[in-house]
C-alpha cells in the first residue's frame, strides 16, 4: 500500500509504503521506480537484465550500513526495487539545516561507518561492488547517529545513453571516473568529498571539478584538526594512486587521527590558540583626554587626531610630541582633511572648523545647525561635509562660504565621496544621494535603514553598506543596484576598494572580502566584536580595528592573520597607514602608533 | 608643496641601473593612446549590435540559438541605452537540442525584460532589484524552462545585460563572451565550464592536449543538467573603445583570439565582421553550429 511518494529523482519516484504482508503491524517499506525509457526493445530488455542481477546482489549483502532488499519486480516499462524504509535525515539535509558547522567528533564518527561499509563492498566476492555515488544526499543518519548507504548504482543501467555533451554527478567524482574508470579508489575519493562538504560546508556541486586542495578545509573551518585534513587532503588526490589504497587503511588513519587529537579519547580538546601578540611595540604613543572615535590624519611630518575631549591635536609624526591642540565645543569624533596649509575638522559643536597647521589657529569656522558626525571631504576648491542639520554642505575653501545646501530627509552623517562631477552620500533615513556640483540631485536610492557608512568609488560602481545588513554596489551614473552582498548584521563601517576586491567590516564581527565583479565572498575575518572601524589596505595588508580593542593585520588576499595588537579599549575608529607605519585611536584614550 | 616637488623631480631624473640596459618597445608599436583611440562624441549613447549564425559544415542540425535586444530613448530622458544579448549553445542530439536552447533564450529574455520594462517608462524609478540577482533569477528560471521543455537535453548559456556603461553577464557552459579593445587587445571573460578547460587549469594537460582532446565537449555545467546550477555572474565595465563579443564554441575553437581581434577590427561594420567571423570559422572546417553577437557601446 503505498503512502506517499518521499522523492523523485532522474529514473523516476521513490515512495513510502506499508508491507500488508504483515497486516498487524505496521511494516514500511521504500518502493524505488524507475522507468525504463529506452525506446528500443533489445536495449530495455538488456537493461532489466541488468537490474535485476544487481538487485539479486544487492539482495545478498547483509551489512548495518546497507537496506536490506525485501523484493523487486518489472511491469511494462516499469522496475521496482522493494527496500528497507529508513528513519532519519539524509546528510545533505543535516549540512543544511546545521546553522554553523559539523562537530569534526560527529563527521569523524561517520566517516569511519562510511569506511567500514565501503570496506565491506570492495572486498564482495567474486567482483567488488563499487558505489560509484558516494554524496551527502545518498548517506542517511538514523536517530542514533548511525550512517545507513542508500541508492546504490542499480539506477544505472536506467540512464538513456547520453551523447556527448553530459556527465552525471559533478563535485563528488574522481577524475577517473570521468573517463568511466571507477574502481574502489573511486569511492575513496567521493568519502573525501562528502567529508569535506560536511566539514565546510561548502558544496562541491558549486565549485570548480576537483578543486578540493585549493580550498583547504582549515581556512574556511578552523576547528578542523591538521589531522583530519591530512587525511582528506590523501582521499582527495588527483592520482588514484595517491590516495589510501583502500578503505580499511583510511579508516586506520582516521582512527589514529581521532586518538591522537583526542577526539575518540572523548578527551576534552584543546583549540590552537590564535597568534599573540606580544612581541609587539608601539613606536610611541599619545595620550588624549577622552575617547579617541575618529580616524587620524597624515599631513606634512605632523599626525591630526581629534578626539572626544572636544580637542583637535597635531603630534609630530616621528615621536609623538604634542605640537599644538585646537579646542572645538563639542566631541570630534571625525577624520580631518588638509588643504594647503589649512586643517579642516567637523565638531559635535555644529561647526567645520579650519586651522592653520603652523600656528594651530583657527582660520575660519562654518556653521551648519546640527551636530557633525560626517568628515570633510575636499575636491574642486570645496569642502563637502554632512550635518545632523540635514544637509549636505558644499563649502568654498578660500571664502568659507557655502556654494550651496542640498537638504535631505535625514541627518547625514556619512562623509561625502565625490567622483564623476558628483558628490555621493548616505543618509540615517536609509536614502543614499548623488548630488551633482552644483546641488541638484542626479539620483537617489533608497536602503531599509541607515546608510552611516562613507561610500567609495571605484571602475563606476560606488560602494557603501547600510545598518539594513546589506552591502551595496550601485552604478555611479544611474544609481540601478548592480549587487547586494547580505552580511550577518548591519553596519556603518565604510569600505575599502583595491584591485578586485572590496573590504568591508560589520557589526556581525566579520570583515568580510568580496569580489567586486562577481559579489562573491572571498574570504571574511572574525574578530571578537563590531566592527564599526573601515579597513585600510596598504602595500598587501589590510588593517582594521574591532570593537573586541584590537587592531588587526591581515593579507588582504587570503584573510590570514598576520598580526593584532590589543589596546585597552573598543576601538570604532579606523586606521591611517602611511610610510610603514600604522596609526589607529582607541576608546582608551590613546593613539597607537605600529610598524606595518 | 615644494619639497613635494622636488622628491617627484629627483625620482624622475635619478636613472636606476635596471633602466640603462633595458631594451623598451619601439615606438612605432606602443600601443596608441587612449585619446587617439577615443571616437567622436555620439548623442544619444547607444548600443549597436551585429549578429550571425550558421549551421556550420559538418552538423546535421542546428542546435545553436541567439537572441538581441537594444533600446534607445534619446533626448533629455535620462534613459541610459538598455542591451540584453544572449547566446546559447543547445546539446542532447536530434530535436532536443534546439528546443532547449531555443527556450532557455526566450524564457530568459522574457523575464529580463519584464523586470526591466519599468525603467523604460520611468527611468527616475530606477532599478530596484539588484542586476546580478536578476540575472541569476532569469537563469534559475531559464534552467526550469529547459528541464520542462527537453528533458534530458542541456545548453550552454551566455548573457551580457548592458545597462549604461556596465555590463552583467550571466554564464553557463562553454560559449563565451570575449572583450575586444580597438587596439587589439582580446581577452576572454568568460570561463569555459568544460572537463578539458579545468584538466587545463589543473596544469594536467597542456592547451595543445585540450585542444585535441576526445572529451573537449563534455560540460560539467549546462542547463537543463542536474539539480543545482551555479552560474558565474559578474559585472564590469563595458569594454570602450572596443566591442563585447558573444559566441558559442562553433567559433571560438577553430578561431584562435587573435584572429578573432583582427576580423572584428578591420570590418568596416558590425555585419560584416560577424560575417567575416563565421566565413572563417566555416573556412576552418565549420565542424559545429556557429553563433556570433558583437555589439559596440557608442558615446
Amino acid at each position: 500500500m503505498i503512502q506517499e511518494v518521499i522523492g523523485v529523482g532522474g529514473m523516476g519516484s521513490v515512495y513510502r509504503a506499508r508491507d500488508l504482508h504483515f497486516p498487524s503491524v505496521v511494516k514500511l517499506v521504500a518502493v524505488k521506480e524507475m522507468i525504463n525509457r529506452a525506446p528500443d526493445p533489445l536495449v530495455r530488455k538488456t537493461i532489466i537484465q541488468n537490474f535485476e542481477r544487481e538487485a539479486n546482489i544487492l539482495a545478498t549483502l547483509n551489512h548495518p550500513s546497507i537496506p536490506r532488499v525485501y523484493d523487486y519486480f518489472s511491469e511494462g516499462t516499469r522496475s521496482y526495487l522493494v527496500l528497507e524504509f529508513i528513519h532519519g535525515k539524509d546528510l545533505e539535509v543535516i549540512i543544511n539545516e546545521t546553522s554553523g558547522f559539523l562537530k569534526e567528533e560527529r563527521v569523524l564518527n561517520w566517516a569511519i561507518e562510511l569506511c567500514d561499509v565501503l570496506s565491506f563492498l570492495h572486498s564482495h566476492k567474486p567482483d567488488p561492488i563499487i558505489f560509484r555515488d558516494m554524496k551527502p544526499s545518498n548517506v542517511m543518519v538514523d536517530p542514533s547517529d548511525h550512517i545507513i548507504l542508500v541508492d546504490f548504482g542499480i539506477a544505472k543501467p536506467f540512464q538513456v545513453g547520453q551523447k556527448g555533451t553530459m556527465i552525471g554527478t559533478e563535485g563528488y567524482s574522481p577524475p577517473e571516473q570521468y573517463r568511466g574508470e571507477a574502481g574502489p579508489l573511486a569511492d575513496i575519493y567521493a568519502l573525501g568529498a562528502t567529508i569535506h562538504h560536511s566539514l565546510s560546508r561548502r558544496d562541491p556541486r558549486l565549485e570548480p571539478p576537483f578543486s578540493f586542495v585549493e580550498r583547504p578545509l582549515s581556512k574556511i573551518n578552523p576547528a578542523v584538526s591538521i589531522e583530519l585534513e591530512t587525511i582528506l587532503n590523501t582521499a582527495l588526490q588527483y592520482n588514484p594512486e595517491d590516495r589510501f589504497q583502500s578503505a580499511e587503511s583510511m579508516k586506520e588513519a582516521l582512527v589514529a587521527a581521532g586518538r591522537k587529537t583526542g577526539i575518540l579519547n572523548r578527551a576534552k580538546s584543546t583549540s590552537v590558540s590564535a597568534q599573540s601578540s606580544s612581541g609587539i611595540k608601539p613606536l610611541w604613543v599619545f595620550q588624549c583626554e577622552d575617547e579617541i572615535r575618529g580616524a587620524p590624519l597624515y599631513h606634512d611630518g605632523s599626525v591630526y587626531i581629534g578626539s572626544y575631549d572636544h580637542n583637535l591635536y597635531s603630534l609630530n609624526a616621528a615621536d609623538g610630541k604634542l605640537k599644538w591642540k585646537y579646542a572645538t565645543e563639542g566631541g570630534v569624533v571625525t577624520r580631518p582633511a588638509a588643504f594647503e596649509n589649512d586643517i579642516f575638522i567637523g565638531s559635535e559643536d555644529q561647526r567645520l572648523h579650519v586651522i592653520n597647521t603652523h600656528t594651530g589657529k583657527v582660520n575660519w569656522t562654518y556653521y551648519t545647525e546640527g551636530r557633525v558626525h560626517s568628515s570633510p571631504r575636499i575636491a574642486e576648491g570645496h569642502v563637502f561635509i554632512g550635518s545632523d542639520d540635514r544637509h549636505i554642505h558644499a563649502v568654498n575653501l578660500l571664502t568659507g562660504r557655502a556654494a550651496w545646501r542640498f537638504e535631505t530627509a535625514a541627518e547625514v552623517r556619512s562623509t561625502p565621496f565625490v567622483a564623476n562631477e558628483s558628490v555621493y552620500a548616505g543618509c540615517e533615513n536609509g536614502d543614499f544621494l548623488c548630488v551633482d556640483f552644483r546641488g541638484g540631485l542626479k539620483w537617489h536610492f533608497k536602503a531599509k535603514m541607515a546608510v552611516t557608512s562613507s561610500p567609495c568609488e571605484a571602475g563606476g560602481v560606488v560602494y557603501f553598506s547600510s545598518l539594513d545588513g546589506s552591502f551595496y554596489a550601485l552604478d555611479a551614473r544611474a544609481g540601478w543596484v548592480i549587487w547586494r552582498f547580505r552580511m550577518g548584521k548591519g553596519s556603518i563601517s565604510s569600505p575599502h576598494s583595491s584591485e578586485a576586491l572590496v573590504f568591508i567590516g560589520s557589526a556581525d564581527g566579520n570583515i568580510y572580502a568580496i569580489d567586486a565583479h562577481t559579489s562573491k565572498e572571498t574570504w571574511r575575518f572574525k574578530t571578537e566584536h563590531q566592527v564599526s572601524s573601515s579597513p585600510v589596505v596598504y602595500k598587501d595588508a589590510l588593517y582594521c580595528g574591532s570593537a573586541d580593542g584590537n587592531i588587526y593585520c591581515i593579507e588582504a588576499r587570503t584573510g590570514h592573520l598576520r598580526w593584532k595588537f590589543g589596546t585597552k579599549g573598543p576601538i570604532t575608529g579606523s586606521p591611517l597607514v602611511y610610510d610603514d607605519i600604522v596609526y589607529i585611536g582607541s576608546t582608551d584614550h590613546f593613539l597607537y602608533t605600529l610598524l606595518a | 608643496m615644494k619639497s613635494f616637488f622636488g622628491r617627484l623631480r629627483g625620482k624622475k631624473t635619478k636613472p636606476s641601473i635596471e633602466q640603462v640596459n633595458v631594451k623598451t618597445v619601439p615606438l612605432s608599436d606602443i600601443k596608441p593612446g587612449m585619446d587617439s583611440l577615443r571616437m567622436p562624441r555620439v548623442e544619444p549613447q547607444q548600443l549597436v549590435y551585429g549578429c550571425g549564425l550558421s549551421i556550420g559544415k559538418q552538423r546535421e542540425h542546428n542546435e545553436d540559438c541567439l537572441f538581441t535586444f537594444s533600446v534607445i530613448i534619446g533626448g533629455e530622458t535620462n534613459n541610459a541605452p538598455l542591451g540584453l544579448f544572449i547566446v546559447a549553445d543547445g546539446m542532447g542530439g536530434h530535436q532536443y537540442g534546439e528546443v532547449a536552447s531555443s527556450s532557455a533564450v526566450r524564457t530568459m529574455g522574457n523575464y529580463l525584460l519584464k523586470r526591466l520594462h519599468n525603467y523604460l517608462i520611468n527611468p527616475a524609478a530606477g532599478v530596484e532589484e539588484p542586476l546580478q540577482e536578476m540575472m541569476r533569477a532569469a537563469i534559475t528560471e531559464a534552467q526550469r524552462a529547459v528541464t520542462q521543455a527537453a528533458p534530458g537535453s542541456g545548453t550552454t548559456l551566455t548573457a551580457a545585460l548592458v545597462l549604461g556603461h556596465q555590463m552583467t553577464i550571466g554564464h553557463v557552459g562553454d560559449s563565451r563572451a570575449y572583450s575586444i579593445l580597438t587596439d587589439g587587445r582580446v581577452e576572454a571573460l568568460t570561463r569555459d565550464h568544460s572537463l578539458v578547460k579545468r584538466l587545463e587549469e589543473l596544469g594536467q594537460i597542456s592547451s595543445e592536449e585540450a585542444a585535441g582532446h576526445p572529451q573537449r565537449n563534455v560540460l560539467y555545467r549546462a542547463l537543463g543538467q542536474g539539480e543545482v546550477l551555479e552560474p558565474d555572474i559578474f559585472t564590469s565595465q563595458f569594454p570602450q573603445p572596443g566591442y563585447l563579443l558573444l559566441c558559442s564554441d562553433g567559433l571560438w575553437s577553430v578561431l584562435p583570439d587573435d584572429n578573432l581581434g583582427n576580423l572584428v577590427i578591420g570590418a568596416p561594420n558590425l555585419n560584416s565582421a560577424c560575417q567575416n567571423l563565421i566565413a572563417a570559422a566555416n573556412d576552418a572546417g565549420g565542424p559545429d553550429n556557429i553563433s556570433v553577437v558583437l555589439i559596440q557601446l557608442l558615446g
